[in-house]
């Protein structure tokens, strides 16, 4: 009698638990989103306040020290520098240039994949287009380095179809294409999720019904694959714009994005409290930005 | 015309020429080449060799933009990002008919299909039987010359597409426009043709009208696939008719008797015992063994019978009888040497 307590005694209780469990499905639910739920909560909700909460303090010219009273000193300041609004500009407008570009190339490379790649082929642009995330992004941007140096390869392949050379290292340009390669990705395959949803019979349908290939297009597959580019999009605007290590190796010195800005102030400066009041207008810009993009239904396609 | 993908024959001297305002049938089992066939007219494929003529111009070489035919998909292919009105308008607006004619004939189509005022919804909040609808309506509203109809009501439960089946007929009929229906149903192309042909393995094995198709089935392959048959070769057909040859019979033309009844000079008739009674509501099946080797399935209606009485049926020493003219000579002898049911 005791022996045949004590063996069913551990199993006896797991058995009560999940029972217990099951009859409270949101006390389970609770156990099994607390830590997720938490690390949200504590990790990206918290940091946000506090960035927020320090942007709101000020520096001390003298001393250096920072003085926990609310203030909008940093923001005034960070207006008033005409030296930020360029900068604000520069880096939304190479966010938005490298959204297109990368749109531009997705779009065509991901149909093929979806309509006409043999599976073989498909299986080997996806290698493709995923191998660069395999390797370091250090690497990858010392590489555009050299790359676009003046002599460079990408000089030296323009010279031997009879163009340049240029001086695109250290530009915008170089940034331009550096940036564009390095996100690719993360447009290619929202792209490709999306118009692999579009069943080959809607093309069918749309060319039956008397439908060209340019109207199947604008009217059938570009309505359905936008919400695909718009979520690829918030990945490529995103990333562009938190940026700071890309302007720096392949921009060089003159090309500063806000993240350098946020960078210096808050690195060298020690002024916190007026990098974090920077660091408020990407989040800004981001947060407009899905708004946007949910509207395009980027949502529904992630 | 003949149609390969690479080794693959998937349609083989196919001839065939449909009237005017008909409603005809592609009737076959999966992989036979109707689906294919309906491809072809419809422009998405184009033929190895061959030609389709419409109206007596050759087509073979247009894309499906520049036919006057128009498709039902098997899966609808409603464009899900715009509403049924911008759905059934979609031909009429690529071909840049104005706003206000176009309005007019959308509603109009959508009345056909018994679905007015239907314009504003989106094609995720109907039904499948509404989608068939609008499906239709978006076809028909361009006023095709030639409808094409891929296994349109595969999809729906068996009342709605029994339903549907008789609506189609009606709409087919008001209209006036030529129907191409490709279907896998028998029961279906029985219903709904003016004229039906019969596919097996990229080949027409029979074309003609419902009637004729049922009741003398050209080849052992059209008498098993369209209804069930009774294929006899061999030493029984002997046994039965006296004569050498292959044919089949239909088993609701089959009589069940008394053994030992007086035979009828005008009827055949043959021994047996049944072996299995199949009790099915309507009718019952019955599956008998012949004293001359083989089985033989008899279809009998319940009009007097009970399950009681049918089910006792079982074991018993039967005489089967079934007028001469009933039998269906039929090619393809060299199959085996044996009486043997063909599946439906």
């Amino acid at each position: 009698m005791t022996a045949s307590a004590s063996a069913a005694g551990p199993a006896g209780v797991r058995r009560r638990l999940s029972a217990f469990l099951f009859r409270r499905r949101r006390l389970k639910l609770s156990l099994l989103l607390l830590p997720p739920l938490g690390w949200i909560v504590v990790v990206y909700i918290a940091a946000l306040a506090v960035l927020l909460l320090t942007s709101l303090w000020v520096e001390d010219e003298l001393s250096g020290r920072i003085l926990h009273t609310f203030t909008l000193d940093n923001f005034r300041q960070l207006w008033d520098d005409p030296t930020n609004r360029t900068i604000t500009r520069n880096t939304l407008g190479m966010a938005i240039a490298v959204t297109i570009t990368d749109a531009l190339l997705a779009f065509p490379l991901a149909y093929y994949m979806v309509r006409l790649a043999s599976p073989r082929m498909r299986a080997l642009l996806f290698v493709g287009v995923l191998m660069p995330l395999w390797s370091s992004y250090l690497i990858k941007a010392y590489t555009w380095r050299l790359i676009t140096a003046y002599d460079g390869p990408l000089n030296w392949a323009l010279g031997k179809i009879g163009l340049g050379p240029y001086h695109i290292a250290y530009s915008y340009t170089a940034m331009w294409l550096a940036f564009s390669y390095m996100w690719l990705p993360y447009m290619v395959l929202p792209v490709y999720a999306a118009l692999e949803r579009v069943p080959a019979s809607f093309l069918e349908a749309s060319s039956d019904l008397g439908g060209r290939a340019w109207i199947t297009f604008r009217k059938v597959i570009w309505p359905l694959a936008l919400p695909g580019i718009a979520a690829g999009s918030i990945f490529t605007f995103s990333l562009t714009l938190g940026d700071y290590v890309l302007p720096d190796l392949v921009g060089g010195n003159n090309h500063d994005f806000i993240g350098n800005v946020i960078f210096r102030f808050q690195g060298v400066a020690q002024n916190v409290p007026y990098a974090a009041a920077f660091a408020c207008v990407p989040v800004v810009i981001v947060i407009a930005y899905l708004m946007l993009m949910k509207r395009l239904g980027a949502f529904e396609a992630l | 015309m003949r149609k390969t993908y690479g080794d693959v024959v998937a349609v083989d001297r196919l001839d065939l020429e449909v009237g005017a305002g008909e409603f005809f049938t592609l009737l076959g089992p999966s992989g036979s080449g109707k689906t294919t066939t309906l491809r072809l007219i419809a422009g998405f494929e184009l033929p190895t060799a061959g030609s389709v003529l419409l109206d007596g111009a050759d087509v073979s070489r247009l894309p499906p933009y520049g036919r006057d035919v128009n498709t039902v998909f098997q899966d609808y292919a409603l464009f899900p990002h715009m509403s049924v009105g911008d759905n059934v308008g979609y031909g009429l607006m690529v071909r840049r008919v104005p706003k206000k004619e176009r309005a007019a004939r959308v509603s109009e189509a959508l009345e056909m299909v018994r679905l007015p005022g239907y314009e504003k919804r989106r094609p995720g909040q109907l039904s499948g039987g509404q989608r068939q609808r609008i499906a239709l309506a978006r076809a028909l509203v361009n006023r095709p010359r030639v409808l094409l109809l891929d296994e349109p009501l595969g999809a729906l439960d068996l009342k709605l597409r029994e339903q549907m089946q008789i609506e189609l007929k009606g709409i087919q009929k008001d209209v006036g426009i030529t129907f191409l229906f490709v279907t896998h149903d028998q029961d279906e192309a029985l219903t709904m043709s003016d004229r039906m042909a019969v596919f097996n393995d990229g080949r027409i094995e029979q074309a003609g009208t419902p009637a004729e198709v049922y009741e003398s089935p050209a080849t052992a392959f059209v008498a098993g696939f369209v209804g069930t048959s009774n294929l006899i070769t061999g030493e029984v057909a002997r046994a039965i008719t006296g004569a050498d040859g292959t044919f089949t019979v239909r088993p609701e033309k089959i009589h069940l008797a008394e053994p030992g009844d007086e035979p009828d000079p005008d009827r055949y008739s043959a021994e047996g015992i049944v072996s299995e009674v199949v009790y099915l509501g309507v009718n019952t099946r019955y599956i008998v063994q012949l004293a001359a080797g083989g089985e033989l399935v008899v279809v009998q209606q319940n009009q007097a019978t009970s399950s009681m009485q049918a089910l006792a049926a079982r074991g018993r020493q039967v005489r089967l009888v079934w007028d001469r003219h009933h039998n269906r000579p039929v090619g393809g002898a060299d199959r085996k040497n044996e009486v043997k049911e063909i599946p439906a």
